[in-house]
């Protein structure tokens, strides 16, 4: 089938058979690998994208479901050149081990700070009930979304 | 996953028809079960109806004493919405714990209900409080839509339309989340309706059932003392590595009361 939406502000089209997974799609045939697959069973939260701006798990949506929408990637985020606020909090407060989560977890808080420009400790952990981080490093985590929530408002 | 053809109708009557024109197609509504099932090979449909293109699936309305919610509605929107929250909050509670942020914004009432999951919370409030199901073709009760294990009482080419909720006195509902997909392990809504308490029992069984032991106690008086002579019978609950039929049996009287507390 052919498709065509927004990735990270530009414009595409491809072919792609109905059964190929958003993040596939993503990695494969954009060659935009910052998206990663963890446990591929919607759990772990490391292919969360942003789809018309709401975070969602490209493990399990198709990319002809995705046709016509505005998909935006980890490596979307940064403007010219300048790391998006979330990016820099994550760096700053050491909130990342080896990474792999990372991409997810961003483009969740990114999510998170369009509902709860001020959000508690309580809600930063629930919305992040979705993204597992294996290093166990939400310690961190949790302080990097309370520093890019303050810079962001 | 299995290569099948993908199409979007417009409108109910175009999902039906591409329903009835080949047998192994199935329907997609968010996709949150069905494609993790694709996946593991379960399901094989020849062709995925996608239904996120047909208009009279969505909307959430006040229709006299009872919500009506389009089959559509992702479980994300029924959490937030305003009508939602003022006239049926438990429903509302009940969405926004059901998996995380991402599923909720994809799962949907219609498709949670059609899949018939055991552990899936939907069931639990929509059999508790008497919803009617509406297809294309007809209204459905609750009562009547759940009729085994991921099966329902849906024809092959039937479409769930909407959800008609008659809004209780009071309810509430309380769950022993799975730590990883957050799907029930047990799961207890308690409604005090026009008809008396009812209370329904989801993650716990083969299938999401009333317990009228309990709800008589409740009919005697709507509060947790009422409830501490109640036992539950293990002998037909689910027992497996997460948690055996007495440990389970022993939860929905802990989540009992503590639903009906939440309303003192």
């Amino acid at each position: 089938m052919q498709i065509a939406m927004t990735v990270n502000r530009q414009a595409v089209a491809a072919e792609v058979e109905p059964r190929t997974l958003l993040v596939d799609f993503l990695r494969e045939q954009l060659a935009l690998t910052g998206t990663h697959v963890g446990c591929d069973t919607s759990q772990c939260g490391a292919c969360v994208v942003l789809v018309d701006g709401r975070s969602i798990k490209s493990c399990t949506l198709l990319a002809v479901q995705a046709a016509g929408a505005t998909v935006t990637t980890i490596e979307g985020l940064a403007a010219e050149g300048i790391l998006h606020p979330v990016q820099s909090a994550f760096r700053e407060a050491h909130a990342l081990q080896c990474g792999f989560c990372t991409p997810g977890m961003i483009l969740s808080v990114v999510d998170l700070l369009q509902h709860h420009p001020d959000p508690s400790e309580a809600t930063i952990r629930e919305w992040l009930s979705g993204n597992l981080c294996r290093c166990t490093g939400y310690h961190n985590i949790v302080r990097a979304v309370q520093q890019a929530a303050a810079e962001l408002r | 996953m299995e290569r099948f053809d993908y199409h979007r109708p417009t409108s109910v009557a175009a999902a039906c028809a591409a329903l009835r024109a080949d047998p192994d197609a199935r329907l997609l509504a968010g996709g949150m079960s069905l494609l993790p099932t694709m996946k593991l090979g379960l399901a094989t449909p020849s062709t995925l109806i996608d239904l996120c293109e047909v208009p009279e699936l969505s909307g959430i309305a006040v229709d006299g004493d009872s919500l009506v919610i389009g089959a559509m509605t992702c479980h994300a929107e029924v959490a937030r919405d305003p009508l939602v929250r003022a006239r049926l909050p438990a429903l509302a509670l009940l969405a926004g714990g059901i998996g995380d942020v991402q599923v909720r914004y994809r799962g949907t009432l219609g498709g949670a209900l059609a899949n018939n999951d055991p552990a899936a919370d939907y069931p639990a409030a929509a059999l508790a409080l008497g919803a009617d199901i509406v297809t294309d073709r007809r209204t459905v009760s609750a009562a009547a839509f759940f009729t085994d294990l991921f099966e329902t009482a849906l024809d092959v080419d039937e479409v769930v339309v909407a959800v008609r909720f008659p809004c209780p006195r009071r309810a509430a509902y309380a769950k022993l989340p799975h730590p990883a997909s957050r799907y029930a392990i047990a799961g207890v809504f308690v409604a005090d309706t026009a008809a008396g308490p009812r209370v329904a029992v989801t993650g716990a069984g083969p299938l999401v059932f009333r317990d009228a032991a309990l709800e008589a106690a409740l009919a005697g008086s709507f509060a947790s003392a009422a409830l501490a002579d109640v036992a539950i019978d293990p002998d037909n609950l689910n027992d497996d590595p997460y948690a055996s039929a007495a440990y389970r049996a022993h939860q929905v009287m802990v989540l009992a009361r503590r639903a009906v507390d939440t309303l003192a």
